[in-house]
Formats: structure tokens, sequence, C-alpha cells
């Protein structure tokens, strides 16, 4: 299967934040990165679903596995260090969404 | 394991006093995990003694397997790069069988160092570095090491200047991490095995920096 996105490609991380509650969905997106703009930074290749692995499906279609990096200061205002230091978190595609440039 | 501590009761009788030395019978929870084995096995889910094999096998693997990795990668470029960029063959060459587990190595360079936490559990690369710390399975360690992965390494001993970026790899999905630590100064010429013995489990995590 094909990777919608490429490395360097820009991305938005999905702002849905189901509640967690007994029968919902098993969600790998942490919720600090939701809603989160961030940079490709692998394209790991296609794997199992989570979400339908958690509740016995085949986890089935795949999705691809991106390496997302985001920038610390964006992710918690009044970060203490420098603005270089980034966070990688791996990220299924249906989670994702192009940024274009405006 | 020590007592927990719980207001038990423990008035109640037994019909079946447990051996002593069973550490199986230790607390509540373990008397609960034990029943589920026997139901398990009864179904033939599980083989009798399989819960036991696995446990000795995930006993014996400890980071002294990573450390050999990690090792080999200091001492020849060649195999670095097939960690790198393969690591999983580069492993199975070393004689250590991952089991499905997709390895990813990320490495210390002058300009990078990196730091692997679990927000969501405690996802760690077990069969290459066995049972991971308490603290990495600890909320405070879990929480911190994404907000602020500085104050958490200076806590380990550990300052990262300025002008070295920090990146946290936050390990909630399908890879399992092992950082690369970069090899000290003062490490030139030393054997394999002297190599590897300075490659601390904390230095695979990157809560470490390997020194001579």
């Amino acid at each position: 299967m094909s990777a919608r996105f490429r490395p360097g490609d820009r991305v938005r991380v999905t702002a849905e934040r189901p509640a967690i509650s007994i029968g919902r969905a098993h969600i790998r997106t942490p919720h600090y990165v939701r809603g989160q703009d961030g940079m490709i930074a692998e394209v790991m290749g296609p794997f199992r679903n989570p979400e339908g692995l958690a509740t016995g499906g085949d986890g089935l279609p795949m999705q691809v596995l991106y390496r997302v990096r985001f920038p610390q200061p964006q992710l918690w205002p009044g970060y203490a260090g420098p603005a270089k230091d980034t966070l990688e978190v791996e990220i299924y595609e249906h989670w994702l969404e192009p940024i274009h440039a405006a | 394991m020590p007592h927990d501590g719980h207001d038990h009761h423990h008035d109640h009788q037994h019909d079946h006093a447990p051996p002593p030395d069973d550490p199986s019978f230790s607390s509540d929870q373990a008397l609960g995990a034990r029943a589920l084995r026997l139901l398990l096995e009864e179904a033939g889910v599980l083989e009798p003694g399989e819960v036991a094999r696995q446990i000795d096998r995930m006993d014996g693997i400890t980071p002294s397997m990573g450390a050999s990795v990690v090792a080999r990668a200091w001492v020849d470029p060649a195999f670095r790069k097939r960690l790198i960029e393969t690591p999983v063959a580069a492993c199975t060459e070393m004689g250590i069988d991952l089991q499905g587990t997709h390895l990813h190595v990320v490495e210390n360079t002058a300009s990078v160092h990196n730091v692997i936490v679990c927000t969501l559990c405690s996802c760690y690369p077990k069969p290459l570095l066995g049972i991971p710390p308490d603290w990495y399975k600890s909320y405070e360690y879990r929480a911190r090491a994404v907000i602020e992965p500085r104050a958490v390494l200076a806590e380990f001993g550990v300052a990262i200047p300025d002008s070295v970026e920090v990146r946290v790899h936050d390990s909630t999905a399908d890879l399992r991490y092992l950082v690369l630590p970069a090899r000290p100064q003062g490490t030139e010429g030393w054997s394999e095995e002297k190599l590897a013995a300075i490659v601390t489990r904390d230095s695979m995590i990157g809560t470490a920096i390997p020194k001579a």
C-alpha cells in the first residue's frame, strides 16, 4: 500500500478527542498531540490498526505508520528548554491530515 | 513480594493452607492470576508449565544483550549502518531473536540526544533488554519525560548542553526503541567485551551516558 505522506511533509493530527470510557475504541494517538501540527520524520510502512486489534478484530485495512516530529515549545507552552528540542510519536495515517501552504 | 497493606480480612478460613514457599500465593492478585492460569490450562489454551517457561525465558534476557549490540556497532561501522537501517536483521546476525518486535534504533550524535518513553503504558524492547525498570513504568516518568525531559535527565545525572537537541520518542504504537549511545572518548582500542561492559541499560533508554 502506498503512503500518503513523505518525509518532510507538514501534517496535522486529527483533533478528535473521544472520551475515555469502557467500550470506546482503543486509541494510540496521545491526547497531547491531537490537533497539533508536525512533520513526517519517517514512513514506517503498513501495520494492522490497533483500534481494531484491541477489540478482537483483524486490524484491517492496514494503516501506514509514521514517525511524526513536533517542536517541544509548540506542544508545551512555557517549555523549559531550547526551542530546537523535539518530540516524536508514531501515528497511523488515518489520524493525519495534510497541511497546505496558505 | 511485600504484603500490599490493604485492608484485607485475615480471619477467614482457608480450606487449603497454601504452601508457605509458593510465591504464587503471596497476594490476592497473584492468587487470582494463578486461578486464571489453572483455568486456561484446563481449557487447553495454555500448556501446563507454559507460563513458567515464558517467565524463565524473559528472566534470561538482560540488558547485556543490548549492550553487546551497541558495542559491536561501536567497533564495526558496517554493522552500525545495518543496525540503524535493518535493526532486526542486524540483531539476528548476533544470534538475538527479536520475536517479531519492530526494533527502531535512534543514534545519539553530537547534535541529538534521544530519550525513550511510553506515555500510553510501558512499551519497551523486551526481547533485547528484558523487563523494563520500575521507574520506566511509573506515572511520573511517563508524564514528565515528554513535558520536561531535561529536568528528568538532570535527575538521572545527565546534563545535555543547550546546543544539543533533546529528542523524546513516545513509544505508543508498533515500534520498540533502542538508543544507540555515542562511544565515549578514552575508549580507543578497547575490546568489544570491555566496551559492552560500560553500556548500561539506562544508556540504551537515553537516561544515562556511557562513561569510559
